[in-house]
C-alpha cells in the first residue's frame, strides 16, 4: 500500500508503515516533525492536534484532528498542515509568544493548530474560542493568556486552489496489509460479504486506541471514512438523515437546529479534533453503553438504516443495541445512515449530560425526555438514558408512568419513582449507583423546572454584578 | 518597583514548536526503547518470574530483573526503600518488576506485557483506616502543640468537632516521564532527563550502577510541565535507562506511556482531617485540636517533610492560641504519594479554612469575620512551632481584595439570589494564604551557579534550578543582565547539567529564584568585581569610577563598549568564569521539638471566589475570580501573573474535577485523561482578575522579590469555601458546618446537599 498525502505542497509517499501506524509517530519518528507532541496517545489532551484538509471543489476543508489517534492510511488523498508548516511567525504565534501563552510549552504547539484552524475557516471555526480549545488540555497557564490570543486574532484568507487540484489528482484508495478504503457503499457492501469478520473503521476514534494503548493487531480493516455517499445530510420537512460516515463536528448545526439541547449535547461530546473525526454512525455502532449520542436520538424516535449483500433494513435506534457489546448488526451488515424525525413545535425536550467536567468528558449519566404535551395532558412520551444500563436504552416504566398523565409536577414525582424501578445502574469509575439514580431523576426534574421558566443550568448564568 | 515584565525565554521555540523535549532530540541509530513489566497486585509475594516469552518477543534485546542491578537496587530520596525492580514483595499495582529492552518502543512494550509473574498474594492495605487498624505507619505520629489544648477546648464557650476528605491529585505534566542515556567511557554515561532534581538523579544512577557520582552527568534543559512530579518520580526512569546504556553500550530511551505514567508515578497525598476546635461568640478560635492522617502509599519518598508542611501550615494566617496538631502518615500498598505543588500546604490549609467555615456556620456569621477574627496581629503573632510572624500583610491585603471585590455586596446580592432560586445556588468566599518560603531541611536551603564571560562580551549562565515552565531561566538571566547593565538577550541561558554546578537541590518549594537567582548574582558579581579592579588598574581611577550602564562601562567618564571591555579583561589575564553560591540565612529548625525558625519569609495572597451549584445534579461552576497576591518586589511580574492564574486553575481542579478513583483490588481506574479530568479552557472563571500586592519583602531576597510557585495555588481553596456555601443555601436554617468532601464533583456536592438538608 502506498500512501500519498500532500504536506506544505510536497506529496509525501509512504509504502513502508503498517496500517495502523499513527500518523504522530510518522511525524514524530519519521519526517522528524517533533513540534507535534504527545501528551496522552488516546485524543484527550490536543498536543498532537495538526489540521487535515480534503479537496472540496476549488477550495480545502480543513479541520483539526488528533494525530496521535490518526492511522496513517486516513491520510491518503489528504492535505496535512503541522506546527512547523506554520513557520513560527504567524500573528497568532506572536502573540501568542508575547502574552504568556506558554509555560512548559509542550502542549503549545496543539493550541496554535487548532486556533490557527479557526483563523483560516477550519470545521468549528464558527464556535467560540472556549469550544475551539475544549480538546486541548494544558497544566500551566489556566488558559486565559490562550484564550486571549485566540480571540484576537484575524481571519486568514487561503487561497487552496492549486492544493485541491493537487489533492484531486491523487488516486482514491490507498489499499493493502489488510486495510481496505472502499470509495463506494458498494464497494464496501462486497468487501464487507468477503471479509465479513473486517473491523469497520470511520473517525478511529475509538478503536485507534486499541491499538496505541491495547497494543492490539486490528485485523482486516475496512476504512469507510472516504466513502462520500455516507458523508451526506439530507434534511428535509420530516427530520434529518445522517450518513454513518457525518462527523459530529459536520452534524453539529443540524443537529442544533432540530433542538437546541442537541446543539449543546453535540458541543460536549469529545473535543473539537474528535469531533472532527468521530462519526455519528460510528458513535452507535461501536454499541458504548455511554455513548452520548444515542439516548437523546433514542429519545426523538430516530431510526437507524443497515445495508448489506442481503439488501436494507431500517430499524428503530432503540432496538439495536441488545445487550453489552451486542448490537443488532448481522454478518455483513454496515450502518448506514440514521433518520432522525423533526421534533413537533410543541414537545418538551431536555437532554441532560452529566459528567465530572463540562467539556471532554465521557458521562457518567446521559438522558433525554421528550414529552408530547397536548392541551396539558402528556400524549406520548420517551425517555432514555445511556450510562444506566449495559446499552443506552429507554425507560418503560417512566415512560408509562408520564404517558396520558397532565404536565404537572405530582406526575413527575411519579415518573421519578418509575424510573427507579427501570435501571439497575452499576458503580463505577464515572460514578456510584446512588448517585446515577438521583442523578437520572434530575434530568426529568431539570426538564420540569425548565419547562416551568426556570434558569437549571449553572451554564446559563453569569457573575453577580457582571 | 516590578523588575519589567519579558516574555519566557522560551515563547517563541514553544509556539513555533522548536523547543526540543528530550523526545524530541534525533535518536540515535542504535538506539534501545524501554519499557517496565508492571506488577498486578497491590501486595504479594513474587513466587515466580516467567521471563521467556518476553525474550522471544520481536525487537527484544536485553530483559533485567533486581539480579542485574550491579550496585543498590533504590532510587529512593530519603529512606533507601524505592526499589528501581522488585525484589521478592511487590507492594503496589503497577510496580516495576522487569524492564525490557527492545529495537522500538511498540517491541518493548508488548514484550513488558508478556512476562509471566506467579504471587502469592498478601493482604492489601489499601485505605487511610485500614492503615490505622493495622498500624501500619511510614513514621511515627507527629505532634506541634503549644500550650494546654484540652484546657482551652474545655474552657471556650463554644466546642465543635468535625472532619472531611480531601482526595489526591495526579500532576498530569503533558510531558511524561521520559530519560535518554548515553554510555561513555570507562562505565561512564550521560543522562538527559526530565527531572526537577538532576543532582538526586545523578547520585542515584551512580548508586544503581556502583559508579561514582563523577562518572554519571545528568543534564536537563527544560521540562515540559512537572509540578513536583518530577521531583523524585523521574529518578526510577533515568536510572532505568541508564542500567540499560551501561549493560548494552548502547544508547536507551525510557519514554513512559501517558497511562503507565499515571499508575507508576506518586501523586498528591490524599488527607482525612478531624478537629476538634473551642471558640468564642466572635469565633475566635481559643483551643484546636486538628489530627491530620494521610495516605502515604508503599514508601517513604518524601512524606514526612510534606505531612511536616501540612502541620506547618494548618494555621494558615491565623492565631491558634492553644493548640495540638497531630499528623499521622499512613503506609499503604498504593504508589507512594509524592510531592506536588503546595507540598503538603494545601492541605493543611484547606483543614484550617474547614475549621473557619464551620465555626461561621455554627454561628451563623460571615466566614469573613470568622477568619478576620482569627488572624495574625500585634500580640498574637507567634505560629504553633514557634515562629515569629513578622511580615504579616494579611490583614491588609484582606481588606483591600475585600473592598476592591465589593464582597459584601456581592454577598448580599447573592443571598436574596438564593432566596430565589430554588434550582441554582451561588455561593461567595474570601481565603487568604501564607506560605513559608524555605526548604523546611534547612540543608537544602543552598544554591550554586556558573557564569562564564567570554571575551567577545557574551555571557553564559548555568544555575542548578531547572526550567520546567515557571519562567526560572528568564528570571535569572534578568537578574545577571542587570548586573552587567546588558539587556536580557546578551544572556545565554544553558541547560542545567550535574557536571556544571555540583549538588544541587531540587527546583522545588517555590526556591528556584530565590536561591539560584541569588548564587547567580553572586557569580555575575564576582566577575564584575574583577573587571571592575581591573580597569580601574587599567585606567589609574578609582573603583568607584567604573560604573557599568546600558550604554556600556564607564570608566572615569569614558564610554566604552562591553564587548571591548571583556575582550580587555581577557588580554589583561582577567578570569572571567566565576561560580556563585548561596545559602539561606536565619533559619533553623529542630524537627524532634517542631520549633524553630523553618522558613526565610512568608508569601501571602487572598481570593474571592464566586460559585454557582445545580442542587438537582449537583454540577457547578466557578463565574468569578478575584485575586491579590504578594510576590514582593517581582523579578517578572508577567511570569508571576501567568504562575499565579494557573496555579489557581489547577488548584481549583483538585477541588473539582479531578478525582482519582481506586477500586478495591488497589488498580488506580482513573489512569488517563479519559478519565482523569483536570480544567479545560471552559473551567476557567469567566472573569478572572488577577492584581499584585504593592510591597517588598522584609528580607534580602534578589530584588526583594518572594516566590511564587506554589502560594497561589492555595488560593484557589476560595473555590472550595464558595462551593460550600452554596450547599449550606440549599438548607438556611441549619445551623451545621456543609459535609462537603474534596473533590467537589457533582456527586460530592449532591451528597453534600442531601446530608446538609438532612442536618
Amino acid at each position: 500500500m502506498t500512501i500519498r498525502f500532500i504536506l506544505d505542497g510536497e506529496t509525501v509517499e509512504v509504502a513502508d508503515a503498517p496500517a495502523t501506524a499513527t500518523l504522530l509517530d510518522h511525524l514524530r519518528y519519521r519526517l522528524r516533525r517533533t513540534g507535534t507532541k504527545e501528551g496522552c496517545a488516546e485524543g484527550d489532551c490536543g498536543a498532537c492536534t495538526v489540521l487535515v484538509g480534503e479537496a472540496d471543489g476549488a477550495r480545502v476543508a480543513w479541520r483539526a484532528v488528533n494525530a496521535c489517534i490518526q492511522f496513517l492510511p486516513m491520510l491518503h488523498g489528504k492535505a496535512l498542515m503541522t506546527v512547523e508548516s506554520l513557520g513560527g511567525d504567524t500573528p497568532l504565534q506572536s502573540r501568542m509568544a508575547a502574552n504568556g501563552s506558554s509555560q512548559c510549552g509542550f502542549c503549545t504547539p496543539g493550541f496554535v493548530m487548532s486556533l490557527h484552524g479557526r483563523s483560516i475557516g477550519a470545521a468549528g471555526c464558527e464556535l467560540p474560542v472556549e469550544d475551539v480549545i475544549a480538546g486541548n488540555l494544558c497544566r500551566c497557564t489556566g488558559y486565559g493568556p490562550i484564550l486571549a490570543a485566540g480571540r484576537d486574532v484575524a481571519p486568514v484568507v487561503r487561497d487552496d486552489a492549486a492544493l485541491a487540484a493537487a489533492l484531486a489528482a491523487i488516486p482514491a484508495g490507498a489499499s493493502g496489509d489488510g486495510w481496505y478504503a472502499p470509495a463506494t457503499v458498494e464497494d464496501l457492501t462486497a468487501l464487507l460479504a468477503a471479509h465479513p469478520d473486517a473491523r469497520v473503521v470511520a473517525g478511529a476514534t475509538d478503536v485507534a486506541l486499541w491499538v496505541t494503548k491495547g497494543l492490539r493487531d486490528l485485523g482486516t480493516v475496512i476504512f469507510v471514512g472516504d466513502i462520500a455517499e455516507l458523508r451526506r445530510i439530507e434534511e428535509s420537512a420530516a427530520g434529518l438523515t445522517i450518513g454513518a460516515g457525518v462527523r459530529y463536528a459536520e452534524a453539529h448545526r443540524a443537529l442544533a437546529a432540530l433542538h437546541p439541547d442537541l446543539g449543546e449535547l453535540v458541543r460536549r461530546i469529545g473535543g473539537l479534533q474528535v469531533r472532527n473525526a468521530a462519526t455519528i454512525g460510528g458513535n452507535i455502532a461501536n454499541g458504548s453503553p455511554i455513548g452520548d449520542g444515542p439516548p437523546a436520538l433514542i429519545a426523538l424516535d430516530a431510526t437507524l438504516t443497515l445495508a448489506g449483500a442481503d439488501g436494507r433494513r431500517t430499524i428503530a435506534l432503540a432496538d439495536y443495541f441488545l445487550d453489552y457489546g451486542r448490537q443488532d448488526r448481522r454478518a455483513g451488515e454496515f450502518v448506514e445512515s440514521i433518520f432522525v424525525p423533526r421534533p413537533h413545535a410543541d414537545d418538551v425536550i431536555h437532554v441532560a449530560k452529566l459528567s465530572r467536567r463540562f467539556d471532554s468528558d465521557i458521562s457518567a449519566v446521559c438522558g433525554a425526555v421528550r414529552l408530547r404535551v397536548t392541551d396539558g395532558v402528556i400524549a406520548a412520551a420517551r425517555v432514555a438514558f445511556g450510562g444506566m444500563a449495559a446499552t443506552p436504552r429507554r425507560a418503560a416504566a417512566c415512560e408509562a408512568a408520564l404517558t396520558g398523565q397532565p404536565f404537572a409536577e405530582a406526575t413527575i414525582v411519579r415518573a421519578a419513582d418509575a424510573l427507579a424501578g427501570d435501571f439497575t445502574p452499576l458503580s463505577d469509575v464515572r460514578g456510584s449507583a446512588a448517585y446515577r439514580r438521583q442523578a437520572a431523576a434530575a434530568v426529568l426534574w431539570r426538564m420540569w423546572h425548565r419547562a416551568a421558566g426556570r434558569a437549571v443550568s449553572v451554564r446559563d448564568v453569569e457573575a453577580i454584578g457582571a | 518597583m516590578h523588575k519589567p515584565s519579558l516574555p519566557h525565554d522560551s515563547a517563541a521555540l514553544h509556539v513555533a514548536g522548536t523547543a526540543r523535549y528530550i523526545d524530541d532530540l534525533p535518536e540515535p541509530g542504535d538506539l534501545l526503547h524501554l519499557a517496565f513489566g508492571q506488577g498486578r497486585e497491590a501486595h504479594a509475594r513474587i513466587v515466580a518470574v516467567d521471563l521467556d516469552a518476553v525474550r522471544a518477543m520481536p525487537g527484544v534485546v536485553a530483559v533485567y530483573t533486581a539480579a542485574d542491578i550491579p550496585g543498590e537496587n533504590d532510587v529512593s530520596p530519603l529512606a533507601d526503600d524505592d526499589r528501581l525492580l522488585a525484589d521478592g514483595v511487590v507492594t503496589y499495582v503497577g510496580q516495576p518488576v522487569f524492564l525490557v529492552a527492545a529495537t522500538s518502543r511498540d517491541a518493548a512494550r508488548r514484550a513488558a506485557r508478556a512476562g509471566r509473574i506467579d504471587y502469592e498474594p498478601l493482604p492489601p492495605l489499601l485505605t487511610i483506616a485500614a492503615a490505622r487498624a493495622a498500624g501500619s505507619q511510614i513514621e511515627p505520629v507527629q505532634r506541634m502543640a503549644r500550650g494546654d489544648a484540652d484546657a482551652a477546648l474545655t474552657a471556650a464557650p463554644h466546642r465543635l468537632t468535625g472532619g472531611f476528605a480531601m482526595g489526591g491529585q495526579d500532576h498530569f505534566y503533558l510531558e511524561g516521564q521520559v530519560a535518554l542515556a548515553t554510555p561513555g567511557e570507562q562505565g561512564q554515561v550521560h543522562v538527559l532527563s526530565s527531572t526537577q532534581h538532576p543532582s538526586e538523579v545523578q547520585h542515584l544512577i551512580a548508586q544503581v550502577l556502583d559508579v561514582h557520582s563523577a562518572d554519571v552527568t545528568v543534564e536537563v534543559r527544560r521540562m515540559g510541565g512537572a509540578f513536583g512530579g518530577k521531583e523524585t518520580q523521574a529518578a526510577a526512569f533515568a536510572a532505568a535507562a541508564a542500567l540499560v546504556a551501561v549493560k548494552t553500550g548502547r544508547p536507551a530511551k525510557f519514554r513512559c506511556d501517558r497511562d503507565d505514567d499515571m499508575v507508576m508515578t506518586g501523586k498528591r497525598h490524599d488527607f482525612e482531617v478531624a478537629w476538634d476546635v473551642g471558640f468564642d461568640a466572635a469565633g475566635r478560635i481559643g483551643g484546636l485540636r486538628l489530627t491530620l492522617s494521610s495516605r502515604c502509599g508503599a514508601t517513604v519518598d518524601l512524606s514526612p517533610g510534606i505531612n511536616d508542611r501540612a502541620m506547618f501550615h494548618s494555621d494558615n494566617c491565623y492565631f491558634l492560641p492553644d493548640v495540638e496538631i497531630v499528623s499521622e502518615r499512613w503506609r499503604t500498598n498504593t504508589v507512594s504519594a509524592t510531592a506536588f505543588r503546595g507540598f503538603g500546604g494545601p492541605q493543611g490549609m484547606l483543614a484550617i479554612e474547614r475549621v473557619m467555615d464551620a465555626v461561621a456556620a455554627h454561628l451563623g456569621l460571615d466566614p469573613l469575620e470568622v477568619r478576620i477574627a482569627n488572624l495574625y496581629g500585634p500580640g498574637r503573632d507567634v505560629t504553633p512551632y514557634g515562629m515569629t510572624v513578622a511580615d504579616n500583610i494579611a490583614p491588609d491585603l484582606i481588606a483591600r481584595l475585600r473592598a476592591d471585590a465589593r464582597y459584601d455586596d456581592r454577598r448580599a446580592a447573592i443571598d436574596a439570589f438564593n432566596a430565589g432560586s430554588p434550582v441554582l445556588k451561588r455561593g461567595i468566599a474570601l481565603t487568604p494564604v501564607k506560605f513559608g518560603i524555605s526548604f523546611t531541611v534547612t540543608h537544602l536551603n543552598q544554591a550554586g551557579a556558573l557564569v562564564h564571560l567570554y571575551a567577545d562580551g557574551s555571557i553564559q549562565v548555568n544555575h542548578g534550578g531547572t526550567e520546567m515552565g515557571q519562567g526560572l531561566y528568564v528570571k535569572v538571566a534578568q537578574v545577571v543582565a542587570d548586573v552587567f547593565a546588558l539587556p536580557v538577550e546578551a544572556i545565554r541561558i544553558t541547560a542545567t547539567r550535574t557536571d556544571k554546578v555540583p549538588n544541587t537541590s531540587a527546583t522545588a518549594a517555590s526556591s528556584g529564584a530565590d536561591l539560584n537567582g541569588m548564587a547567580a548574582h553572586n557569580a555575575a558579581m564576582t566577575i564584575r568585581e574583577r573587571v571592575t579592579a581591573f580597569l580601574a588598574r587599567t585606567y589609574g581611577c578609582d573603583e568607584g569610577a567604573v560604573a557599568f550602564t546600558p550604554a556600556g562601562v564607564v570608566v572615569d567618564g569614558e564610554t566604552i563598549p562591553f564587548a571591548t571591555v571583556a575582550r580587555k579583561a581577557h588580554l589583561g589575564r582577567v578570569s572571567l568564569s566565576a561560580t556563585g553560591f548561596y545559602a539561606t540565612p536565619h533559619i533553623l529548625y529542630d524537627r524532634a521539638a517542631h520549633k524553630g525558625r523553618p522558613f526565610y519569609y512568608f508569601a501571602y495572597g487572598a481570593a474571592v471566589s464566586e460559585v454557582v451549584i445545580d442542587t438537582l445534579t449537583g454540577e457547578s461552576r466557578v463565574l468569578a475570580v478575584d485575586i491579590l497576591h504578594d510576590v514582593g518586589r517581582s523579578l517578572n511580574p508577567a511570569i508571576d501573573l501567568g504562575q499565579i492564574e494557573g496555579a489557581f486553575v489547577q488548584g481549583q481542579g483538585w477541588l473539582t474535577t479531578e478525582e482519582l478513583v481506586f477500586d478495591d483490588a488497589g488498580r488506580l481506574l482513573t489512569h488517563s485523561p479519559a478519565t482523569y479530568k483536570i480544567p479545560t479552557a471552559s473551567d476557567r472563571p469567566a472573569r478572572m482578575t488577577i492584581a499584585l500586592w504593592d510591597g517588598g519583602n522584609v528580607e534580602p531576597t534578589i530584588n526583594r522579590s518572594k516566590a511564587v510557585g506554589e502560594p497561589p495555588f492555595m488560593l484557589a481553596l476560595s473555590v472550595f469555601s464558595a462551593l460550600s456555601a452554596a450547599v449550606a443555601a440549599t438548607g438556611p436554617a441549619a445551623r451545621a458546618p456543609v459535609p462537603l468532601d474534596a473533590p467537589a464533583t457533582p456527586e460530592a456536592i449532591l451528597r453534600a446537599i442531601s446530608a446538609h438538608r438532612a442536618a
